[in-house]
């Protein structure tokens, strides 16, 4: 059985299309697949507790991991005590360790 | 040896996920992972030989003050990484270079066609897309 990595790079207070990841995120969890989140660039402001409307907490409920890039978090003056606890900083050798398993499919948005 | 395969399609200086690639690379590369890279696209652009860093007149910054980084240095440091074991193939889309006259690259860089890249997908352990948006 696959497991898969979606990395998130999109500003999630830009458009719609940050559903995106949440939507295939909690499809393959409702199908028993393993699923990791890495947030990347723009994409980690989401994992701040107080950013309305963030995808995280649906991803957390769905059993989902989620990763956020520590250069990205460092770049936007994001600190550990400023992410949702069950978010857990990552430096990108982490992900390259992700992808790099056997089975696994990535895909980048 | 395991291998990471990319595609790359951003311009330099555009966009954030070029230093993201760049990062994947190199951590890939210290690991032991050979990287292959297709450069489609604007992305043909990132290994331009002609790049040249640049003062800032308005802040009245010299050339070193400014110590402006080049994408085709930062490739090139790339190439030097994995030179040898692990191994950065990159190749460039020959018609993307043709269309923007960016056939002057620097030394590591090969020219193929999207066919090269179907075979390092193939040959690839795993493979990463990165689009524009």
């Amino acid at each position: 059985m696959h497991t898969y990595v979606l990395i998130e790079s999109r500003d999630p207070f830009e458009s719609a299309e940050a559903n995106f990841v949440a939507d295939v995120a909690t499809s393959l969890r409702e199908r028993g697949r393993a699923v990791t989140v890495f947030f990347v660039q723009n994409g980690v402001l989401a994992v701040r507790p107080g950013a309305r409307g963030s995808r995280v907490p649906r991803l957390l409920h769905a059993g989902v991991e989620v990763l956020a890039d520590d250069f990205s978090l460092r770049e936007r003056g994001i600190e550990a005590a400023e992410m949702s606890p069950a978010v857990r900083e990552a430096p990108i050798g982490a992900l390259v360790d992700l992808v790099m398993r056997p089975g696994t499919k990535t895909i980048w948005h | 040896m395991s291998t990471l395969t990319l595609a790359l399609m951003d311009a330099p200086y555009e966009a954030a996920a070029s230093t993201t690639a760049f990062r994947i690379i190199a951590a890939a590369l210290e690991k032991g992972i050979n990287v292959n890279v297709f450069a489609y696209e604007g992305a043909v652009s990132l290994t331009v030989r002609d790049q040249a860093p640049h003062a800032n007149p308005v802040k009245g910054t010299t050339v070193a003050e400014e110590d402006h980084p080049t994408t085709k240095d930062l490739v090139g440091a790339l190439v030097e990484l994995g030179r040898t074991d692990p191994k950065l193939t990159w190749v460039n889309c020959g018609l993307c270079v043709d269309e923007r006259g960016a056939g002057n690259v620097i030394d590591g860089v090969k020219r193929g066609s999207p066919a090269d890249f179907l075979e390092m997908a193939k040959a690839a352990s795993a493979t990463i897309v990165i689009p524009t948006r």
